[in-house]
Parts: structure tokens; sequence; C-alpha cells
């Protein structure tokens, strides 16, 4: 009983990383077509956010409120990834849809791009840049159009990227001159340590489960629930999903398809970053990190169906299941007595890296079945 | 001549909850030319489809030349002989119109015969001969992507031809052709039927006419009726499909 | 049409000039370290070769190409470790007295042949590739799938590879530079002046091999599957088996490239298989131009090579210029540069920057008469 009670919260808990990791990936790949190769590096974007909101909260004034610096930082970092996330649809995403490949290619020199900014430029002065893009993306949208459209729209315009980057800099001097951890370029892995009340864990018939892993499935939770609501029942789920569907009738209709990009990439990168945070409180944060769960995210994807978030889901769920069970060697202290050479091949597999290799050759298999995913969509127009 | 080419017995097809096909019978003899018309979402292609393999019914069954080709693959369905024209003209753009026409024409289509081996003279005679019939030989070494429309079309028949199927499924060949190359079309698609088993799908009316065929009606997935252009345009249920039902009738 | 066809011979002439008189005069010119760069960076030419017969022509986008690479590594670093094993305890590489294992493992005893080395390091990767190929293609599983899948394969693999130390010695790889090949150190000058030759004189054959693919009717038929593969298939062709030989092909020339840079560069290990490397192999063909074999090569030598002084004047900013690159690529060169080239991509930027140059004002009907002349 408690072994499998145990099995299944590891199984729930890999799963959930995978699945907060997975959702973001999902929506941009399900709906827009765009492989996004730099996703694990909005969730490094995510968990740096983590790491300078903690080191925010440690400043005196904020320390009173640090107990609750990770929920906030859950915001800030969906905030963050998804306004990188924008511009990276701004400058890049615009010009390649249609072309999967391409996305693919280019998103991976956006990933290279982000790596090395991160260590090579100090932390104050990325968070700088991060405002500076945030508010002049803010004042494109606030700015009422009948003022963009007189003599005076050159002087608007100027003066609102003037603001941005005033703003910019004075965050980034600001945050230089009072967090001296943020003032350095460092290649160096940080960490994020969780508040006290996050620490140790929960009793529960008999067995200790970690908070932090807990807080991670609660927020994966909220992201699932709050994503199927948005898709499902927001006025632009709709508009997305139509877009999804057939973007020249939608364009005709008077969707502006172009601000359904935005959003939907927006989002899909915002989650990226939720799922940084999910990350920064698991390990050490690097520049590298995303890297480490980009591919388990697509596997995601591959095996759950395009398009469709209760495959995910379900996707998510059973690798964590089976990493659990091949990773941990679960089948032999279930089944103690199994033959000598089966016994001795499960043993092979049964390491974190070597449960990978297992599962990658289940999903090939599995495939072979169903090669479009647990959920195919079907249809006159799916293969052309 | 009069043996069965091609039989299609209670094909149903469904796509979720619409049934695409809905128990369509069809029976095609040895040499004959068949119009198939039909309003927007008859089945029209979902038909084809089914014939060339890209769909599986999910009742029903197939025979060509008296066999089942469920089961086949649809590269295998092409060589057993049965070739497919697509609604908009789908050459390979980056080819010219003769590597085009060569691989359509190359046989056997396995890798190492085509490593190893050029394109065989009577194949190449094949293919010259082809060109001039559908006035492409001054084209032979354009790549296909800068045809006009109508030349594409032409270029995809000819494909079609090259392979030496024994049935050929021309889906809209007219589709954005002038007058003029329409009546051309419609001359070397009767050239070629009595040789080939020919099937046409098309709207075009004025086109159906100068084919001077039998003509099947194909309504929400399955034959409505069958016969001369005559008999077809005199047939009420036709006339309603086409014109919608006259009010009266409703009253 | 025909100006533009001479045009092109004139330039692949000219490039085929140019790289034949530096291959000779490298040797002469530079120093053994830039040489033997040059040498590693040549055999990445052939993996090149390999992603763009995939990529280029068959619109496979492989990013698992480093498995093969890998394993033409191994395949050569398992020779030279047994045949250089002879003084060390129960004759085996040196390496597996650091964790206790006594007996061979099964697997190394036909890599004491050499003949046998010779042909597994281009038939285990192109037999590995055409397995995972086969199993993928059959199910129509293409584009994006494919990618993400054979990138999947390679993290597999890398695991595989770096957690058997007892095996293979995991992540710390083989060494070759202190192996001996026929009583000669392989890191000492002589013999990597040799493997300099060896591999200028394979990038020339694979380069042959390859364009004899391309050129004729199995060369259509792929460009066909590129554009569209269904159409090939109500054609006739099965793609599937197309699809599985091409790859299978190019995991062999991975394989010989690994062998290769793995001899010249003294190691091979699991690193030979991580993600951004297999991903790169990508971005040499696609600045290069895909579809086009020479730009393959080019690509692979020169961004090497600029990586290597690149590096090695600033550190930190090849990572941007990479990125830069990726991206520049995709949105901008799509054909890559020789593609842009051949595409009268100069002409056109004479023309926007306003120096208009000469051009035929009836284009077409110089095109139909050259054409009923070769009739």
């Amino acid at each position: 009983m408690e072994l499998i009670l145990e099995s299944l919260f590891n199984s729930v808990a890999i799963g959930s990383v995978l699945l907060v990791a997975a959702l973001g990936l999902a929506i941009v790949f399900g709906l827009m077509g765009v492989i996004n190769l730099a996703h694990g590096e909005l969730m490094m974007v995510g968990a740096y956010s983590t790491y300078v909101t903690q080191l925010i909260f440690k400043l005196p004034i904020l320390k009173p409120f640090y107990d609750i610096y990770v929920l906030i930082a859950i915001i800030i970092a969906f905030i963050v990834s998804g306004t990188v996330g924008i511009l990276l649809e701004r400058t890049v995403i615009r010009r390649l849809y249609g072309s999967p490949l391409e996305t693919l290619l280019a998103t991976w020199g956006v990933s290279l791009i982000l790596q090395q900014f991160v260590r090579s430029v100090p932390l104050a002065y990325a968070t700088g840049c991060v405002i500076t893009i945030f508010i002049s993306l803010l004042f494109s949208t606030v700015i009422p159009q009948n003022l963009l459209q007189g003599n005076r729209r050159k002087l608007i315009k100027t003066g609102a990227l003037g603001t941005s980057a005033a703003a910019g800099v004075l965050t980034a001097s600001a945050l230089a001159s009072l967090v001296s951890k943020l003032s350095r370029a460092s290649s160096r892995n940080v960490d994020v340590t969780a508040p006290p009340w996050m620490r140790g864990g929960v009793d529960v018939l008999g067995m200790t489960f970690p908070k932090t892993r807990l807080l991670i499935i609660v927020i994966t939770i909220i992201s699932v629930v709050a994503v199927s609501i948005f898709l499902n029942k927001s006025v632009w789920g709709v508009r997305i999903r139509a877009v999804t569907q057939n973007r020249d009738m939608s364009e005709c209709l008077g969707i502006s398809t172009e601000s359904v990009d935005v959003i939907t990439f927006g989002i899909g990168s915002g989650l990226a970053g939720v799922a940084g945070v999910a990350v920064s409180l698991l390990g050490s944060v690097g520049p590298n990190v995303g890297g480490n769960y980009i591919v388990g995210c697509f596997m995601v994807v591959v095996l759950g169906g395009v398009g469709n978030l209760l495959g995910t889901v379900i996707a998510s769920f059973s690798i964590g299941l089976m990493t659990d069970l091949i990773g941990a060697g679960r089948l032999l202290t279930i089944w103690p007595n199994m033959p000598q050479p089966l016994a001795s091949t499960v043993d092979f597999f049964s390491t974190t890296s070597m449960a990978r290799v297992m599962i990658f050759a289940l999903i090939v298999g599995f495939l072979q079945y169903r090669p479009a995913g647990l959920f195919p969509q079907k249809g006159r127009m799916v293969e052309s | 001549m009069t043996e069965l080419l091609l039989e299609l017995k209670g094909i149903t097809v469904k796509f979720g909850g619409f049934k695409a096909l809905d128990d369509l019978d069809l029976i095609l003899k040895a040499g004959e030319l068949r119009a198939v018309i039909g309003p927007n979402g008859a089945g029209k292609t979902t038909f084809l489809d089914v014939i060339t393999g890209k769909v599986r019914p999910d009742e029903g069954d197939v025979l060509f030349k008296g066999k089942s080709i469920l089961k086949q693959r649809e590269h295998r369905i092409a060589r057993l002989g049965i070739g497919r024209k697509f609604q908009s003209p789908r050459v390979f753009e980056k080819l010219s119109v003769f590597d085009n026409l060569a691989l359509a024409a190359a046989w056997p289509k396995k890798p190492m015969p085509l490593l190893l081996e050029s394109t065989k003279r009577a194949e190449t005679e094949r293919i010259n001969q082809l060109m001039s019939i559908v006035n492409l030989q001054t084209k032979s070494n354009v790549l296909a992507g800068s045809l006009s429309h109508g030349q594409k079309q032409w270029l995809e028949i000819s494909m079609l031809v090259a392979q030496k199927p024994d049935l050929l499924l021309v889906d809209e060949p007219v589709a954005g052709l002038t007058d003029e190359e329409t009546d051309l079309t419609a001359d070397l698609l009767k050239s070629l039927a009595g040789e080939n088993t020919v099937l046409v799908i098309d709207h075009d009316m004025d086109f159906i006419r100068r084919l001077n065929s039998p003509i099947s009606v194909l309504h929400q997935g399955h034959v409505l009726c069958e016969g001369d252009m005559k008999t077809i345009q005199t047939d009420r249920r036709v006339i309603e499909v086409y014109l919608g039902q006259p009010e009266q009738e409703i009253l | 049409m025909n100006n533009s066809r001479i045009l092109k011979r004139r330039l692949s002439l000219i490039l085929w000039v140019v790289i034949i008189a530096a291959l000779v005069s490298a040797p002469a010119i530079l120093p053994v370290f830039r040489l033997n760069l040059l040498g590693r960076y040549l055999s990445l030419a052939i993996v090149a070769l390999g992603v763009d017969l995939i990529w280029g022509f068959t619109g496979l986008l492989s990013l698992g190409q480093g498995i093969f690479f890998a394993l033409g590594g191994y395949c050569a670093a398992m020779y030279l470790q047994l045949n250089s094993a002879g003084e060390f305890p129960n004759r085996i590489p040196e390496f597996f007295g650091l964790y206790g294992v006594k007996q061979l493992p099964f697997f190394w005893e036909p890599f004491h042949s050499p003949f046998f080395t010779l042909i597994a390091i281009w038939l285990i990767p192109a037999v590995i590739a055409a397995l995972l190929g086969f199993l993928v293609f059959r199910n129509r599983i293409k584009g994006v799938y494919f990618s993400i899948l054979t990138q999947a394969a390679l993290l597999v693999f890398f695991n595989l590879f770096n957690g058997q130390q007892k095996l293979i010695n995991g992540t710390n790889g083989l060494k070759t530079d202190v192996t001996f090949l026929f009583g000669q150190l392989v890191g000492s000058e002589s013999v990597q002046r040799w493997l300099f030759w060896i591999t200028a004189l394979l990038v020339i054959l694979a380069w042959s091999f390859s364009s004899w693919i391309v050129r004729g009717r199995f060369g259509n038929v792929l460009i066909g599957i590129r554009d569209d593969e269904s159409r090939i298939r109500f054609t006739g062709y099965n793609p599937t088996l197309f699809k599985t030989i091409i790859f299978a092909i190019a995991g062999g020339l991975a394989g010989i490239s690994g062998a290769l840079y793995t001899v010249q560069s003294g190691i091979v290990s699991p690193q030979f298989m991580t993600v951004p490397f297999s991903i790169e192999m990508v971005i040499w063909v696609a600045v290069g131009g895909r579809g086009t074999l020479i730009g393959a090569i080019l690509g692979a030598v020169v961004i090497n090579y600029a990586k290597s002084l690149v590096s090695e004047a600033l550190p930190a900013s090849w990572m941007f210029i990479q990125g830069g690159l990726f991206i520049l690529v995709v949105t901008a060169l799509p054909q890559g540069v020789l593609g842009w080239i051949q595409g009268n991509g100069p002409r056109n930027l004479l023309s926007r920057l306003g120096i208009s140059r000469y051009t035929a004002t009836y284009p077409k009907l110089d095109i139909d008469q050259s054409q009923e002349i070769e009739l």
C-alpha cells in the first residue's frame, strides 16, 4: 500500500513538472504550428525571474513579505517569459507561420542567444531590458488609436519609447546598486531557496511528501484548469481556435489574427515561465536548465497528439508513471522473484537516464500503432 | 471489352458523425469513359480517395479487375494500374517537364533500377510523343513550376497517361482553363477512352456534354442516378438537387 | 535559362578549382595545428553531405545525425584501442581496469579485425539509421515529428553511451591519440598528415557518390518526395523505401565522417551526441545552401573555421553569432549563400541598391529558342 502510494506520488510529481513544462509548448505547437525550441530557454528565463524576485524580496523593505515571494514570482515569471515570447513572436516567428521546420531552426538560434545572454549580461541589466520591452509593448496596446493618427504620432511614439527605456535603465541601475549579486555577469548556476514554510514535508498515512513537490502539483493543476477555461470559455479562446482552423476566414470575420498570434504565443511563453518557477524549486538554475526538459516536453506533445489538452495531460502522467516504474526499478520491488534474465534487464534500465532510453523505445513502439498519438485529429484535411 | 474493371460495393466512409459516402455502388466496364458529377460536398473527391487507397472505407469493398484492393497501399494500387489526377494541378515544380514525365513513365519503380539505369529509349520516345500531344515539346527542359496553369493541367494528365494505367481517374481537369483548352482536354480524354478506362469528375456542364459519355450523379455520398446527358437533365431528383426543391411541392 | 546554366557551370568550376588548389596547398602552407583543424572540418563536410541528401533533397530534417557520427567514431576508436591494448592487464584497453572489468565485452571482439572495422564504420550507422528510419517512415511520421523523434533518439543514444562506464567508458569516451596504427602514434604529426590526405580524398569521393545519387531519376524521386509526397505515392513509388534508403546512406556518411573526425581530434565521447552539435550540422548545410552539395561542404568547412577563429578571439560571442546565423538564414536566406548566388541574389541586391544591370527584355523568348535548337 505504502509502496503504491509512494510510487503514485512520484509519478504524479514527475508528470506534473513535465505537464506544466509541456503545456505552453503544446499550445504553441498545437494552435500555431510553431516548433519552439526556445521553450526551454523561456523556462530558464522564468527560473531566473524567480531567482531575481527572491533576491529583491530579501531587501530590507520587502523582507516582511519574503514568505510569499514564490507566489509573486509565479506571476512575475509569467509576465517576463511572456514578454520575451511576444518579442520573439513579433520579430522572428511572425515571418515563419506555416513552415514549422523553419520555426524550429530559428527558435534554436534564439535559444542559443538567450543562453549566452544570461551568461554575459548581468541579471540587473537583463531585468532592465525586459522592463523596457514590457512597458513599450504595454504602450502600444494602451495608447488609443486616434492619438496615433495625427502629426503628433512620431512624438508620442518616441515619448513612449523614451519612457520605457528610462524605466528600464532606472530599474537596472537601482537593482545593480541594491543587490550586488545581480550586478555581475556569471555563467555559474544559482540556487533558489524556498521560504521556510515550504521546506519539509507533509505527513500522510505515515509517508512524507515534500511540500515543494506538492506546490508544483498545485501550480500545474491551476495552470491546466486556467488554460482549458481560457481556451474553451473565453472570447479570445474562441478566436484563437478559429484562427487555428482557418486563418483567412477568421480575418474576413474581423478577427485580428495578429493579436491572436501575440496572445497565443504570449500565453504559451508565459506558461513556460511558470514552469520555470517549478523547475527552479527542484534544483539549481543555470543557462542550460531548459535544455534538460525540452526533449521530454516534445515527447509529451507527440505522445498526446497535437492540439489536444487532455492528450497532453494523460501523456505527461503516463511518462511520469513509466519513469518512476522503470527508473526506480519498482518492478523488482513489486515482483521480487522475477526470473534472472528479466531481473537483470530491469536492473539495467533502473537509472533515470536508462529509463529515458526505455521510454523512448516504448513511445516509438506505441507510435507504430497510433502514429498520430493518443488523440489524433480526424478528418479529410489531416494529411494534406 | 465488356469485362468489369472496377466495382464499388456499398462503400460507406464516415468522418466523425458525418457520412461522406453512404452505401455507394458503382461499376465501370473496361474501355468506358464515365463522367461523375455532383454538387459540392457530394463526396466526389472522397470517392476517388477510396479507390486510390488514401481513405479506407468503414464498410464496403472495392474490386479492381475482380480482386479486392482495399488492403493495398497507395503506391501498390497505382502500380496495379490506377492513375489519379488531382483537383488542383500537382506536378513536381522543381523538376523539368521531361523529368516529371520520366518519373511517371519509369518502370519498374524500385530504387535500384532507378539508381543504376537511365530512362530507356522506348520511354523517351513515349515521353516525346506525349509532350507533342499536349503541346509541351518545346518546354521539355523547363521547370514544371514555371508553366501556366493550363499547361500544368495538361502535364499532369500526360503524366497520368505515361504511367500506363488501365484506369484513369481525372479530378476536375478543366478547372481554370480557357474554353479552347477545355475543348482540347475533352477531346484528349475522349481519345484516351477505349484503350484505357477513364473516369472524369467535374461540374463544368459544357465540358461534360462535350465528353458525350454516360454520367453518374453523386449526391450526399451515394449515386443518385446514371444515364446519358438527356436522362440526367430530365431526371426530377437531379433537378431538385441542383436547383432546390420546387416550393409548391413542399406546400 | 541557357545563360544562367553556363554561369552556374562556370561558378561551380571556379569553386572546384579553388577547393582543390586549397586542399593541395594546405599541407605546405598551414602549420600542423591548423592543418589538423582543417582536416577535422573536412571530415565534418562528409556528415554535412548526408544532411544535405536527407534535408536538402528529400526534405527530412534529422536532428539526430550525431548518433551515426558518434557510432562511426566509436567503431574506429574501439579498433585503435584494441590494437594498442597488448601491454595492458588482461590484454584489454586500459580503462576497463578502472572499473574492474576483466573480460572484454562481447561486442568489442569483432573490432580486433581492421577489415571488419573499416566496414563497420559505415555499415553499423547505416543499418541503425535504416531501422530507425523504417519504423518512423512506415507510419508516415514526417516533417517536424520526424525531427522531434530523431532528436529524442539522439538523447537516448547519448544516455545509453554516457551511462555505460563498464562497457564503453561512459562519459569519458575513448581516446585515440595515444593509440598506435601501423606502429605509429595516431596523434603524431606524420599520421595526422596522412589522415588529412585521406580525409580530403574521402570528401571528394563522398561528394561524387552523393552527386551520382541525386543526379539521376533516383534523385528526382527524392525531390518529388520533398515537394509532394502523396503525389509520388500515387505515381506508384513507395516513399518509405526511398526515404529509408537515403536516411541509411546519410547515416553511413555520418559514420565515415565521425571516424575521420575522431582519429583527428584524438577522442570520441558521448559529447558527439549532444543536441546542439547535431543541430549545428543543419546550419552548416543551411548557410552553404541546401540542395547544393558543394554548399554543404563549404558551409561545414567555412563555418567551423570561422567558429574556431572567433572562439579564439572572443569566446562569448560565438553563441550570439551562431544564433544570429540560424535566424538570418531562415528568415533572409532560405536557400543559403550558394542558392542566393545561383538565384541571381547578387544582381537583385545590386538593383535594389540602385545599380541596375542589363536584363533581357523577353526572357521567355530566349528560353523557347534555345530549347528548339536543342531538340
